[in-house]
C-alpha cells in the first residue's frame, strides 16, 4: 500500500473518517477512498512505530546528545556547576594518565580475553558437533555459566581466588606452586579476572560456533568421505575454512563485548579501584559517582565510545577489503 | 555486515538431528575416544567452580573457612546456610524485584519491538528507509556510554529510586527490532493479503496473524532479553539506592561485606541466585540455543 500523494492527503482531512472506516470494512471502492485511505494508514503507521520510536528517543537519542552537551560542562552530580566549560574535560582526560591507563587495561583484557575466548570456544563446538555421546552434557556444562549474574560469577571467582582457604591455589599446592593473592596482586589480578571471564562467557561464543558448524551441509563431509579424507582431513579441509565468516563475526562481537569490561572487575576486586584492572568504563563509573564530576565522567564516555566505533569500524573495514581481494 | 550474517545464519539452526556422527569416523575410532576425554575434562573443567560453589553452600561456616578441600565438611552437609540467608528477609524481596521488573521489561521491550518491526516490514511511509536506519545505528551505541546523561535524565524525571526508573532505560534494544524485521520480510504477505480482502484491519492482521507465526523467534528474543535483565547490573546498581527496591544482583553485592567472611552464605546466596536462570535454562534449552544464534549474529 503506497502512501497517498501530498495533495490527495490534504482533500481526506475532511469529516470523513468515520465514512472511511466503513467503506474499508466493505472493501467498496468509493472515490476518495484511496486518499482518506492514506491518511488512516498513516496514522496505523504511527501507532506500530510510537511506542518504540518515542522510548528511542527518550532514552537513546536524547541522552546521547544531552551526554554530549554535559561533556563540556562541569555538571556535578550533586547539581552544582554546569558552566561551559569548553573542551576542558576533554583535554583534562587525553592528558590524565589514570584514562590512558584504564584504556591500555581495557586493551590488554580485550586481547587476553579474545583470543581463549575464541579458540578454546571453536575447539568446544568442534568437538561436540562430531555427534559424541552426551550433547545435552555438553551444552549444560559450558553454557550455563553465560547464564548466571556477574555478582553470582564474582562470588563463585572470589571463594576460589582466596589467597588463604581458595581452591585455585589448594589445587596449585599438588603441583608445588607456592600459594599466589590473586585478586590482591597487581602482578595477578588482571589474569584472575581473564580466567573467570573465560569460564563465564565462553557459552555464548560455543553456541555460535555450534550454530554455524551445523549449517555446514553433510553432503560435504559424505563426498569427502568417499574421496577417502579422513576425519583430520575434514576438519582442515571443510570445517575450519567454512567457518571463516563465523570466526570473523565471533571475533568482532567478543572485542566489542570485552572493551565493555566493568561488572566482573569491579565486583571481583569488591569495588576497590586497582591500577592494573581499572577499565575504562570504571573509570567513568568512578569519575561520575564516586567523583561526582558528572561533566568529566561524561567527556570519558565520549572517548569510550569514539574506541567502540573506531575499532568496529576498523574490523567492519578489514572484513570488507578481504572479501573484496578474494 | 552484520545484516548478511544474520540471514544466512539464523535459518538452518532449526534442522532436527542436528548432530549425526560425521561420516568417516568409526564410532569407537581411537580420535573419537580422544574427542570425548577431551571434552569431558573440559565439561568437568567448566562444572567444577559451580559444584564447588554448592558444595560450599552446604557446609558449616567452620569447614567452609577450614579451606579443606573436600566435597563434604567435617560435620557433615547441612543446610544452614541456606535457611540463614533466606530468614533474612531481603532475598525474597530482591528476587521478587527482579522478577517484576523482568518480566516488565520483557513485555515492554516485546511489545515496542513487534509494532515498530512490523512497521518497518511492511508498512509503507515517508522516509521509512532512513528512520529504519537510524534505529540500526542505535545498535552500536554501547549501554555503559549513556550512565551519565541517563542518570541525569532519571533525576529530572524524579525516577531514582523507582521500578519505572530501573525498567525505562532498559527497554530501548535496536537490536531486537532488527531480528525482528527480519523475521516479518519473511513471513509471505500472501497471508495478510487474504486478511487484507476480508477487511481486517492492520492492528488485527498482525495480532491474529503475523504474531502467531512468529511465536518461536518472539520467544527466543524474549528469553533473551529476560536473560539480561535478571542479571543487569551496571544500571541498577547505579539507580537504585533503596535497599527494598534492589534487583538480586545488586542486593546480593551490597551484603557480601556486611557478611564478612562467611563463605558458606556466600556462596548459598551465588546458587540460590543462579537456581532460577539453570531452570529457565533446563526448560528452555532448545529455544535458548536457537536464540544465541538468532540474537547473537544479530548484534548480541
Amino acid at each position: 500500500m503506497s502512501t497517498a500523494p501530498q495533495t490527495a492527503r490534504a482533500t481526506g482531512t475532511g469529516p470523513a473518517t468515520g465514512a472511511t472506516t466503513r467503506s474499508i470494512v466493505t472493501g467498496s471502492s468509493q472515490p476518495g477512498r484511496r486518499s482518506s485511505g492514506g491518511r488512516r494508514e498513516q496514522l496505523v503507521t504511527w501507532a506500530f512505530l510510537a511506542p518504540f520510536m518515542i522510548a528511542f528517543i527518550l532514552f537513546l537519542v536524547w541522552p546521547i546528545i544531552h551526554g554530549i552537551y554535559l561533556s563540556f560542562t562541569d555538571q556535578s552530580l550533586t547539581g552544582t556547576g554546569g558552566g561551559f566549560v569548553g573542551i576542558a574535560n576533554y583535554a583534562e582526560a587525553l592528558s590524565d594518565p589514570t584514562m590512558w591507563r584504564s584504556m591500555g587495561n581495557t586493551l590488554w583484557f580485550t586481547v587476553l580475553s579474545t583470543v581463549p575466548l575464541v579458540l578454546i570456544a571453536l575447539l568446544m563446538a568442534v568437538l561436540v558437533d562430531r555427534g559424541i555421546p552426551g550433547q545435552w552434557l555438553w551444552r549444560l556444562s559450558f553454557f550455563m555459566p553465560f547464564l548466571l549474574a556477574s555478582t553470582v560469577i564474582s562470588q563463585i571467582w572470589v571463594w576460589i581466588f582466596n589467597p588463604q582457604i581458595g581452591a585455585a591455589n589448594a589445587i596449585l599446592a599438588n603441583f608445588g606452586i607456592e600459594p599466589i593473592a590473586w585478586l590482591q596482586n597487581a602482578d595477578t589480578n588482571m589474569y584472575a579476572i581473564v580466567i573467570a571471564t573465560v569460564w563465564w562467557t565462553i557459552g555464548f561464543n560455543f553456541l555460535l560456533y555450534l550454530a554455524a558448524l551445523q549449517n555446514i551441509p553433510a553432503q560435504q563431509y559424505e563426498a569427502a568421505s568417499l574421496d577417502g579424507a579422513g576425519p583430520w582431513r575434514q576438519l582442515w579441509s571443510i570445517t575450519i575454512p567454512q567457518l571463516g565468516p563465523a570466526t570473523v563475526l565471533i571475533v568482532m562481537l567478543q572485542v566489542l563485548a570485552s572493551l565493555k569490561l566493568f561488572d566482573q572487575a569491579y565486583q571481583m576486586l569488591g569495588g576497590v579501584s586497582s591500577d592494573t584492572t581499572r577499565s575504562i568504563v570504571q573509570y567513568m563509573y568512578e569519575a561520575g559517582f564516586v567523583g561526582y564530576r558528572f561533566g568529566f565522567s561524561a567527556a570519558i564516555s565520549y572517548i569510550f565510545f569514539a574506541l567502540i566505533v573506531i575499532i568496529g569500524v576498523a574490523q567492519a573495514t578489514v572484513v570488507s577489503r578481504r572479501r573484496n581481494l578474494r | 555486515m552484520t545484516a548478511t550474517a544474520t540471514r544466512s545464519v539464523t535459518v538452518p539452526v532449526t534442522k532436527e538431528k542436528a548432530h549425526p556422527r560425521k561420516p568417516g569416523d568409526r564410532p569407537f575410532g581411537p580420535l573419537r575416544i580422544a574427542a570425548f576425554l577431551v571434552l569431558l575434562l573440559m565439561a568437568i573443567g567448566w562444572l567444577l567452580p559451580f559444584l564447588w560453589a554448592v558444595a560450599t553452600a552446604f557446609k558449616t561456616e567452620n569447614d567452609a573457612a577450614s579451606g579443606a578441600p573436600t566435597w563434604i565438611g567435617e560435620s557433615g552437609p547441612t543446610a544452614e546456610a541456606f535457611t540463614a540467608i533466606l530468614s533474612q528477609g531481603n532475598v525474597w524481596l530482591w528476587a521478587w524485584n527482579s522478577l517484576a521488573t523482568s518480566i516488565a521489561i520483557t513485555a515492554i521491550t516485546l511489545a515496542i519491538s513487534a509494532l515498530a518491526a512490523y512497521a518497518f516490514s511492511r508498512l509503507d511511509f515517508k522516509g521509512r528507509k532512513w528512520l529504519f536506519a537510524i534505529v540500526i545505528a542505535g545498535i552500536v551505541v554501547p549501554p555503559q556510554a549513556l550512565i551519565i546523561p541517563l542518570f541525569y535524565q532519571m533525576l529530572a524525571f524524579n525516577l531514582v529510586d523507582t521500578y519505572w526508573g530501573l525498567i525505562l532505560p532498559q527497554v530501548v534494544v535496536p537490536a531486537m527490532v532488527f531480528i525482528l524485521k527480519q523475521f516479518f520480510d519473511g513471513v509471505p504477505i500472501e497471508l495478510e493479503d487474504a486478511a487484507r480482502v476480508d477487511g481486517a484491519g492492520r492492528f488485527r492482521i498482525f495480532w491474529s496473524i503475523v504474531l502467531p507465526l512468529s511465536r518461536p523467534i518472539l520467544a527466543a528474543v524474549a528469553i533473551f532479553v529476560f536473560i539480561g535483565a535478571w542479571n543487569n547490573f551496571l544500571w541498577p546498581f547505579l539507580v537504585i539506592n533503596d535497599t527494598t527496591l534492589m534487583t538480586l544482583p545488586v542486593g546480593l553485592q551490597t551484603v557480601i561485606s556486611a557478611y564478612g567472611v562467611q563463605y558458606a552464605q556466600v556462596m548459598a546466596q551465588a546458587v540460590l541466585a543462579a537456581l532460577p536462570l539453570i531452570a529457565v535454562f533446563l526448560v528452555f534449552q532448545k529455544q535458548i540455543v536457537k536464540g544465541v544464534a538468532t540474537t547473537g549474529f544479530g548484534g548480541q
